[in-house]
């Protein structure tokens, strides 16, 4: 783990490593994922079916809104007395007969993870699905020594028999179908005949019986943590199948590995989250299972009980007062499944365990924005907004992707140079280090330090030249669509504001549209968008915006290119480093009146 | 180095994360924490909501619990916690008990070899359809309503409430809490639900008062 000396003394920032990192800069690979035809109809009917799903179930609850900003406090509060909250965690997990460890990032946490393992003389672990083992790649480095992970989850577990990465959150097969599924279950799972159908029900019973003999023999479990409370130490399991239930009741130890920000101040915020969450995630009024626990009890449960709390970048993360609240995440997918340019790329396109516009925040945070295998997924995304709005937690997605492109901007042309070095050694040290653990040779990876250096802002251009295929093939967003979003980011420092306002600060309110408008926006900008310059003329004044090397300025329509759009990218950070040299007006409000709210068609 | 190590290292990393020394705000609390409906709606709320996941329901007496419960059981081998009151149990149905021949409790291969589970509960929600077992005498270890494929659980109708703030506040968080919204399900592969995967594939219901 490399750090950057911040001119305290032992005061470190440190970047995270493990499944971080895109192994192809986002642009190209959202352009070879999107030749995956099965990929984006799979992709595509998921994230509908949810999204529908959810705004019926967010809809029927009237106080939808106050779950969320008292969610949104919760979290706030989380971060800014962690230390106090992990330190009375810890207190209250012990007192209980846990036992917690700390791991500063993956490789320590893999270790910690193998010596308790190690300690029970087994090979063999059964795991929940988990977000943080994914993240710092514990099941290859465990297998590297010699130890097997077997996923218990059943999307969890068709990605592991197809040796597949998985591309949502929440259902992370979702790129299979039936078919493609029975065909690995019977090659890839003892005990599968050939018998087996494409009945979603027939694959799903053949691995309730291929795993219930897991679940009665396996000694050790691995699990990640939903929420972890501090004031009493208690742990949360949310899941629909059982095997967390399994995981979590049955073998004789079981090891939690849970980030730093999954705390919670009180067990009463559990009346919060627990809402929050299902509805958001799976769309359903609660999901079937959640388990809650407390150290250990005797007679019921692990008779040993770990976890492991992990940084793994998130301090780096918390320490950026302007993306700090990417930590308040709770995983639930809701951003993903509004999300066009995740609907149209996939979740591989994102390279690191946190696919959509979540990963498009955390994942360049949690390395460093200067890591540079991350730094085009800032770009991996229009601004359009709506991740902001149907997150429970309201994460401005949005105002965080904007100044992470600044940021990016800024380490392009030098100005970042301590930060951007360390970000890179990390990643190479990661390497060296996760080689060096599992025997194999260092790649001889083009990346971090060999990295073609990129014009600026090269990233946006290849953005928008993969989204002009999208557009080309799908057909389903005009043009204009993009340009707008693009062009509200790049007035969002003018607002003195967070990033609603601007041009058409109606177009999302913060308030859930469960059905993008793109058809009537689409409509509204014929009519309008001839004036747009007019109306960027009236929103921006007379600000001179300083011109990104090759990039052309704005042209009398926004809609007349895809090259445009670049150059709107450029002048978002443009205008967001002037802005950043200016003091804020005080409450001046852009939100234009002329703009129909909705962007719908007036009746 | 050492996890004394690891543990000052990170909270030092966030103590200078911190430096800006970010205010905790106050929580608003401005969701519904108290019901404002009668309790015969809540019960038929949370009796939807039982049946939309795939629950079966069903409404008794205690002079009609065992009759209900003899004939949900049909001749399964059934694992009932020591808490459970006899007088829900069928005449002539044997229990089984949480322990066994060398005086521990049930094994899980034991318990996989069963044929179904009867819990009472703690408190259950009715907007979100959820069940809570806090393992109580009468709901057994968290295994006991796990591993058996079919489980029976009872309701008593004082212990509904609407809201999951309700909820909680019954709720005890020293023991373990399983929280149950229908029998275990599955979306996963391409979006089509189905009921049952590792936990019991059949949930009944029992509301009694
Ligand atoms: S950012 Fe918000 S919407 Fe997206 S996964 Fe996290 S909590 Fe859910």
């Amino acid at each position: 783990m490399s750090s950057v000396n911040l001119g305290m003394p032992g005061t470190r920032v440190a970047y995270g490593s493990g499944n971080l990192y895109e192994e192809t800069p986002f642009p190209e690979h959202a352009r070879s994922e999107l030749e995956n035809k099965q990929m984006r109809a799979n992709i595509g009917h998921a994230t509908h079916t949810i999204r529908t799903k959810r705004g019926r179930v967010v809809g029927e609850l009237p106080d939808w809104q106050d779950l969320r900003d008292a969610g949104s406090a919760i979290k706030k509060e989380v971060g800014a007395r962690l230390p106090e909250l992990l330190e009375q965690f810890e207190a209250n997990v012990t007192a209980r007969g846990g036992v917690v460890h700390w791991a500063r990032d993956a490789a320590e946490a893999n270790g910690i993870i193998t010596d308790l393992v190690r300690a029970k003389g087994v090979d063999e672990v059964i795991k929940v699905k988990s977000m943080a083992t994914q993240e710092i790649g514990m099941n290859e480095h465990l297998e590297a020594q010699g130890i097997t992970a077997h996923e218990t989850d059943l999307a969890e577990l068709i990605v592991q028999l197809a040796e597949d990465k998985p591309s949502h959150i929440l259902v992370p097969a979702i790129h299979k179908n039936r078919d493609e599924i029975r065909e690995i279950f019977s090659r890839r799972m003892p005990g599968a005949g050939a018998e087996l159908t494409n009945e979603p029900a027939v694959l799903a019973e053949a691995a309730r019986s291929y795993l219930r003999e897991k679940f009665l023999d396996t000694t050790v479990a691995i699990s990640g943590a939903n929420f972890g409370i501090a004031e009493t130490g208690t742990l949360t399991v949310v899941e629909s199948e059982g095997n967390g239930r399994m995981c979590l009741t049955l073998p004789k130890t079981l090891i939690t590995v849970m980030g730093i920000e999954k705390l919670l101040p009180r067990f009463a915020d559990l009346e919060v989250f627990t809402q929050l969450l299902p509805r958001s995630s799976t769309g359903e009024r609660m999901n079937p299972y959640t388990s809650m626990w407390t150290g250990v009890t005797e007679d019921d449960g692990p008779e040993e009980f770990h976890v492991i709390l992990l940084d793994n970048g998130r301090s780096a993360v918390l320490g950026d007062p302007d993306g700090r609240s990417a930590l308040h995440c709770i995983r639930c997918s809701a951003c993903l499944n509004v999300c066009p340019v995740y609907e149209h790329a996939g979740g591989h396109a994102y390279g690191s365990t946190y696919p959509g516009p979540i990963g498009a925040i955390l994942s360049p945070q949690l390395t460093g924005v200067a890591a540079e295998q991350n730094n085009s997924l800032p770009y991996a995304s229009s601004l359009c907004g709506r991740c902001y709005e149907v997150c429970p937690v309201k994460i401005d997605i949005p105002s965080i992707l904007v100044h992470l492109r600044d940021e990016d901007i800024r380490t392009k042309h030098g100005q970042r140079d301590d930060q951007a070095s360390a970000q890179r050694a990390t990643v190479l040290e990661a390497r060296a280090a996760e080689a060096e653990a599992s025997g194999a040779p260092v790649e001889p990876a083009e990346h971090p330090a060999d990295f073609k250096k990129k014009r600026v802002p090269s990233e946006m251009d290849l953005l928008m030249k993969a989204a002009g295929t999208v557009m080309s093939s799908g057909t389903r967003m005009g043009l204009a669509e993009r340009a707008l979003p693009v062009g509200r980011g790049a007035l969002k420092p003018f607002g003195g504001l967070k990033w609603l306002p601007g041009m058409v600060g109606g177009w999302t309110q913060e308030r859930d549209i469960p059905v993008p408008p793109s058809q009537s926006f689409r409509n509204w900008w014929q009519k309008n968008g001839a004036n747009a310059e007019q109306r960027v003329e009236r929103d921006l004044g007379q600000t001179h915006l300083p011109q990104a090397d090759g990039a052309p300025g704005p042209t009398p329509s926004l809609a007349a290119g895809i090259e445009e759009h670049a150059a709107w990218g450029a002048e978002a950070q443009a205008v967001y480093h002037l802005r950043a040299q200016r003091p804020d007006p005080e409450g001046q409000d852009t939100k234009s009146s002329e703009v129909n709210s909705t962007g719908e068609e007036p009746a | 180095m050492s996890q004394t190590d690891a543990k000052a290292t990170i909270l030092a990393r966030i103590g200078h994360a911190l430096r800006d020394e970010p205010a905790a705000p106050e929580v608003p609390r401005n969701y519904r924490r108290t019901s404002s409906l009668n309790h015969d709606d809540v019960v038929e709320m949370l009796e939807d909501r039982l049946t939309d996941y795939k629950a079966n329901v069903y409404r008794e007496t205690t002079e009609t619990l065992p009759g209900r419960l003899r004939e949900l059981l049909g001749d399964a081998s059934t694992v009932v916690p020591d808490g459970v009151p006899d007088t829900w149990l069928p005449e002539g149905i044997e229990p089984v008990r949480d322990v066994n021949d060398s005086g521990s409790v049930l094994s899980a291969r034991e318990l996989d070899a069963l044929g179904a589970v009867v819990t009472a509960s703690t408190v259950s929600c009715a907007e979100t359809g959820t069940i809570f077992l806090n393992s109580r005498p009468d709901e057994g270890r968290r295994a006991l309503s796990l591993v058996p494929d079919h489980h029976v659980c009872v309701v008593p109708l004082d212990t509904v409430v609407e809201l999951i703030p309700e909820a909680f506040e019954r709720i005890n968080h020293a023991d373990p809490i399983t929280m149950i919204s229908g029998p275990s399900a599955t979306s996963d592969i391409e979006l089509e639900r189905v009921e049952g995967v590792h936990g019991p594939r059949r949930l009944d219901v029992v509301l009694l008062g």
